[in-house]
């Protein structure tokens, strides 16, 4: 058995990085920005969506108003104005990180917005003599036609319809090697903001202006129109159901402190109540529905929406396509088994000289086979190359009085008058085991005489069966696509571990699949590039579509992989996940972190008139007004702490549900419950080293 | 604290558990529809109500329909109750010659049994007729309690169903419940309850002559078929004012065993019925597990408490180490300990002590019990309701971290779900903290205290918690029948009762019409112990946290007064 060398790389592993418009770090210019913005979103209209930091701006404000009526009067104000203080604070910290999310794409869109046309469109306003005229991109309809010269920017979205090109397409994917475009078949989109770098083409214009591919592109890195995606709306209900609940909880111990004859400071009470509600996961939430999209930009995936990249996390089922996904797409040749009585050796030589002069992938597949062996056989002087054809369904070459050929096994007997009984048993199990196990047995004869058969199979690329096993143990289930017929798709299928497979497929039956596993009340992804595949991409509940693909698909899914790389949609899962465990694990250490806040703050408040209570002072905080500002301040600065994590994600790992939430809820549930403890006691070390309380 | 202490609770704990399960398969089968054994009997009755009622029992009903039908059915419950309170003075059976309730006290009972709560502002034996105890109180005794049942029978349909429409037919729920499961079980405790020495007569009572010579009068109901349903429908309310501390509902050791099992027996049944219904019996077990390690932990802190000697004892050289007051010589702390929790844990509210009289810590762990939303098992059916929707909480919040939007039985959990869910757990704080803390500042609400100081924040947080929670249970020290305590007391228990049914039943709406996924490896998984901890916790930080601020003022600081005082003067 001979290994393959990849010609194409390491498909199933890490995503591609490739400096495309959509990569870079977070730059100071990025973080000054993002500071600017932290104040400019504390305008109250802007808060409204978040009920938790909205509660927190409006005590900010009545601490604020209540320590500048402490000063006015001449009370003693340094207690009041730094609560106040670290409220507003924490608002800040909340507003900095969702600025910080927003920054690099913000960033990524100012340089995709340098990418659109300035310069005017060659519009054809004679079909027939093809004049032109040059005219404004943002002047051109759809319907127009347009003529594009190497060197031209392409003005808006088109389909070419003659023609063909090679086009840059860097601005948008980020690859800076030329692609073929050409008029007809699954190619022939050409996107506004490329180059032509050769050639000519006549592009008829598909988009509205404003509406181009560029323009969604820009818009969705931007974030402009971020909605809210169903789980964070469930998540913000619950953020706001137990931020009423405390606020019960603190305003009603106006009533229970006074017959207890505790007198209560107004903004201790705002204190304990900023402390209480969720002000971590609160504030960083929108943080991290951003990130996610980030996350997905960076392995070169725009989605549509972050309601798209939710349902990603949440994905059951994988439809994946055979070709290009699980196995290299072509066949190749993996072996070379002698019949009796030949040498392998022999028998590999003659398969190579059968191949020389094919130049299709699988008969350059032979021909590498035997370099990897060390066999490498020059092409003699005037051999005669024997092409293939449909009647004689095999190849070969002739050179020097010598005749090779390969070819479909009953075409090559049929030529050498052999009667299939008569084939030595060995070639004949050998052909056998071939066709059982989905590959294609070819027939080498040499001279007239059978020396062996070829073994072609479809190769499955490195590491998808581990990789399946991975999504296996996180719940999802892999269905692969593939016109072969049962026998190999099976063979194949077993091969790369899928759970599944759909064989003989059209595109009817990849929507019908869908319906199916959805009205089993499973997510579907899938990805596809060709125009015939829009509705099964509409339908699915993750669609990506590949950038090089047709403008029907491309408009169809809910997600664009501008690498053209159908192994993302892994990714792109892993993605969606990764965001939702974060969102879980800020909130249990958010809510988590209340325990402790309790045990400083509860002490603190009713110790002078009811000295007993003292005894909850665990931490042993140096003193009520101390304990009440580390609380505030540890809950602030803890924004901060987590904006990376946020922004980052929390690391998610194929190890199984049970075993996941285990591993999580000890580090964010059992650390929330116990980091508090830690961090408050450590503050109140420094406030009260530093006299501020 | 002794093993034999220890043992005893556990067994009167544990067998509630252990009688429940073969229970719950019963009711589930009730509740389904199936076949049971008493079905040549109960099926023509059954028939002939709904003829009678015009009821079609097959129809199924959306939740609103649903949750309309429960409600019309309680409103009228309400006021019949009302109607023969205030008229009991003209009403027959009514050897005792009562006069009719007054307009507070009648509508604070009324709600109070309409609600399964059995809040008492009255002592039986001086107020009520054998009438109305009869017809009015032991009648909502079962049917309030089998509307609790009719709310978890629907939330099963929800969950089994893959894009359904209906949650069930209400008037199917209530009949089945009441015939099949609380009459014919009520009816075989009460006779035992009868062999073990209760009163079941329609006599006023006996008059007793003492050895001074005076006359003594004893007041004698139809004790034991009541004491039956009062225990197995969770309801609480006692004949007699003292309740099961009374010789004549608890008579023995035997018989408060018995009765101490019957409360909770049918609301773990409810929640083995539930997990039957739904074919989820390994994820319900988890919600067992998790309600009975927070009750036994509850009986151990009374127990523990009530068996500590406090340093002042100590240091005056108090020998015994158990704290006898309010408690009955005949069954002893680790007997009142394990009541406490149950009777709190459960909605059920009867006490065989007086919780004013525990120790602090005792009387606040009663308090925290119930406002952990009456989940452990809580009412028949309701228990399992609010179980649930902790669990709903619980895989929301935690379920997020395994990459998953959360799903719960086979039932995504969206933002619907967690609305309704917050929705159904507001009530409590809402109702206890809010009315409290209006009390606690109203003179008008003070005159009903019998302490100042943190017992009496005790007592005020103590009567609203146990209203929302629809426990019932007394602490003992408020006078609350007067016109405050009654209206508030009353407002607080329907907000508690309906907030959360109506609340669910809107939940199970949604679920109802959600596809019903199947469980994979990346599901979370909602049974061993990891969820069990999980839920726990999220129990604790999320249905208890909010009350520690009040809890404080009250129990938590008496508690730590009574440690401060070391000598024995």
């Amino acid at each position: 058995m001979t290994t393959i060398e990849s010609p194409m790389g390491n498909g199933a592993g890490e995503g591609r990085r490739k400096a495309g418009a959509l990569a870079g770090g977070l730059s100071p210019a990025i973080m000054t920005r993002a500071a600017k913005d932290a104040f400019v979103k504390l305008d109250p209209r802007k808060l409204t969506g978040n009920p938790v930091i909205f509660a927190t701006w409006i005590v900010a404000l009545l601490s604020t108003v209540s320590a500048v009526a402490a000063v006015a009067s001449h009370q003693s104000a340094g207690f009041a104005i730094q609560i106040a203080g670290w409220l507003w604070a924490t608002v800040l910290f909340a507003n900095l990180a969702e600025s910080v999310a927003e920054g690099r794409g913000k960033a990524a869109a100012d340089s995709l917005r340098a990418t659109r046309v300035t310069t005017n469109a060659k519009l054809i306003t004679d079909e027939a003599t093809g004049a032109v005229t040059p005219t404004p991109a943002h002047k051109l309809v759809p319907g127009s036609l347009i003529l594009i010269e190497a060197g031209d920017v392409v003005p808006t979205d088109g389909e070419i319809v003659e023609g063909m090109a090679s086009v840059n397409e860097a601005a948008i994917t980020g690859e800076s090697a030329p692609v073929i475009r050409e008029s007809g078949g699954d190619r022939s989109a050409v996107t506004g903001g490329t180059t032509v770098v050769s050639d000519w083409i006549k592009v008829r214009v598909t988009a509205q202006p404003g509406s181009t591919f560029l323009d969604r592109m820009i818009a969705m890195v931007e974030g402009a129109d971020r909605r809210k995606t169903p789980n964070e709306i469930a998540l913000a209900v619950l953020l706001a159901g137990l931020t009423l609940i405390f606020l019960i909880a603190v305003v009603t111990l106006l009533g229970l402190g006074k017959f207890s004859g505790v007198n209560l400071d107004p903004i201790v009470l705002g204190a304990l109540f900023i402390t209480l509600i969720p002000t971590t996961i609160g504030g960083l939430l929108s943080a991290v529905g951003i990130a996610g999209m980030d996350r997905l930009m960076k392995h070169n995936v725009l989605a549509t929406s972050g309601r798209a990249v939710e349902a990603a996390g949440d994905v059951d089922t994988l439809l994946l396509d055979k070709t290009g996904t699980i196995t290299f797409g072509n066949r190749m040749a993996t072996e070379v088994i002698a019949a009796p009585g030949v040498r392998p050796e022999a028998a590999l030589r003659a398969a190579i000289s059968a191949s020389l002069a094919d130049e299709t992938p699988e008969g350059r597949s032979i021909v590498e086979l035997g370099r990897n062996q060390g066999i490498v056989i020059e092409a003699p002087q005037n051999a005669t190359s024997i092409a293939f054809s449909a009647t004689t369904r095999q190849s070969g070459l002739d050179a020097n009085g010598m005749s090779w050929r390969k070819g479909a096994v009953d075409a090559v007997y049929r030529s050498l008058a052999l009667d299939p009984k008569m084939v030595p048993a060995e070639v004949t199990a050998a052909v056998d085991r071939i066709a059982r196990s989905g590959g294609t047995p070819l027939a080498v004869s040499e001279n007239g005489v059978l020396v062996g058969v070829i073994h072609l199979k479809d190769v499955v690329k490195p590491n998808v069966k581990e990789r399946f096993a991975d999504l296996r143990r996180m719940g999802l289930r892999t269905v692969m696509i593939t016109g072969d017929n049962p026998v190999t798709a099976a063979a194949i299928a077993s091969e790369a571990g899928v759970d599944d497979f759909l064989a003989e497929a059209t595109p009817e039956d990849k929507l019908r699949l869908i319906r199916e596993e959805q009205g089993k009340g499973r997510l579907v992804a899938m990805c596809g590039d060709g125009a015939n595949d829009a509705p099964a991409l509409a339908q699915a509940d993750v669609g990506v579509a590949m950038q090089t693909g047709a403008q029907a698909a491309r408009e169809a899914g809910n997600m664009v992989d501008l690498d053209s790389d159908p192994t993302k949609v892994i990714e792109i899962v892993e993605v969606g996940k990764q965001m939702l465990i974060t969102r879980g694990a800020l909130t249990t250490f958010s809510i988590a972190n209340d325990v402790a806040k309790y045990f400083a703050i509860i002490p603190a408040m009713f110790v002078v008139s009811l000295p007993a209570l003292g005894a909850l002072n665990v931490m042993k905080l140096h003193s009520p007004q101390s304990a009440i500002l580390s609380a505030v301040i540890f809950n602030a600065l803890v924004i901060v702490a987590l904006i990376p994590l946020a922004l980052k994600g929390v690391k998610y790992r194929a190890i199984g549900a049970g075993k996941l939430l285990s591993r999580n809820l000890m580090v964010y549930g059992l650390g929330g419950l116990v980091a508090p403890f830690a961090g408050i006691k450590l503050i109140d070390l420094i406030v009260s080293t530093l006299g501020w309380a | 604290m002794n093993w034999q202490g220890w043992a005893e609770i556990a067994l009167t704990l544990g067998l509630a558990v252990a009688i429940g399960w073969p229970l719950g398969v019963y009711m589930s089968r009730v509740w389904n529809g199936e076949r049971t054994w008493l079905d040549p009997v109960m099926r023509p009755v059954e028939r002939f109500f709904y003829a009678a009622c015009g009821v079609d029992a097959k129809k199924n009903q959306t939740w609103w329909s649903y949750a309309g039908a429960l409600l019309a059915f309680n409103l009228f419950g309400f006021l019949f109750v009302y109607a023969v309170l205030r008229l009991q003075g003209v009403l027959p059976l009514n050897p005792q010659g009562f006069p009719g309730l007054s307009e507070h006290l009648s509508f604070n009972t009324a709600i109070s049994f309409v609600t399964n709560t059995n809040w008492q502002s009255y002592g039986g034996e001086t107020t009520m007729s054998t009438l109305s105890q009869m017809l009015v109180l032991t009648t909502q005794n079962f049917v309030s309690a089998a509307t609790g049942a009719t709310v978890a029978a629907a939330l099963a349909r929800a969950f089994t169903a893959n894009r359904g429409e209906g949650v069930g037919n209400f008037w199917a729920d209530l009949v089945r419940t009441t015939l099949y499961v609380l009459l014919p079980i009520s009816f075989v405790v009460a006779v035992l309850l009868v062999a073990l020495g209760l009163p079941q007569t329609l006599s006023a009572g006996v008059i007793a002559h003492t050895m001074e010579g005076a006359e003594q009068k004893i007041s004698l109901y139809a004790v034991a078929s009541q004491e039956a349903i009062k225990m197995l429908g969770i309801n609480g309310g006692g004949v007699f004012n003292v309740n099961s501390a009374h010789p004549f509902e608890n008579p023995t050791p035997l018989t408060n065993l018995i009765t101490a099992i019957s409360i909770n027996v049918l609301g773990w049944a409810a929640f083995f019925a539930f997990g039957r219904s739904v074919l989820a019996k390994k994820d319900v077990r988890a919600l067992v597990l998790a309600a009975a390690v927070l009750l036994f932990a509850g009986a151990a802190t009374i127990y523990a408490t009530e068996t500590m000697t406090p340093p002042a004892q100590q240091a005056a050289g108090v020998e015994t180490a158990v704290n006898m007051e309010g408690k009955e010589v005949r069954f002893g702390a680790p007997a009142t300990a394990a009541w406490a929790a149950a009777t709190t844990g459960a909605s059920n509210g009867s006490v065989n002590g007086m919780h004013s009289s525990l120790m602090p810590l005792g009387g606040g762990m009663a308090m925290f019990l119930m406002h952990l939303g009456e989940i452990l098992p809580g009412g028949i059916g309701s228990g399992i309701a609010v179980m649930v929707v902790m669990a709903i909480l619980s895989v929301f919040v935690a379920g997020l971290m395994v990459g998953r939007t959360p799903e719960y039985l086979g039932k995504k959990i969206e933002a619907r779900e967690v609305q309704l869910s917050i929705l159904a757990v507001l009530a409590i704080p809402v109702a206890t903290l809010g009315f409290s803390a209006i009390a606690a500042v109203l003179p008008e609400a003070l005159k009903g205290l019998m302490h100042s100081g943190p017992h009496g924040m005790s007592e005020i947080l103590y009567a609203y918690t146990s209203a929302t929670a629809n426990n019932g249970s007394a602490f003992a020290g408020l006078t609350a029948n007067a016109p405050w305590w009654d209206a508030t007391l009353g407002v607080a228990m329907a907000l508690g009762r309906f907030l959360p049914i109506v609340a669910i039943l809107a939940m199970a709406g949604s679920l109802v019409a959600k596809p019903k996924l199947a469980p994979s490896a990346g599901t979370l998984p909602t049974h061993g112990g990891l969820f069990v901890g999980l839920l726990v916790g999220v129990i604790l930080i999320l249905g208890g946290l909010q009350f520690f601020p009040a809890l404080a003022l009250g129990p938590i600081v008496e508690h730590f007064q009574v440690l401060a005082v070391t000598d024995g003067h």
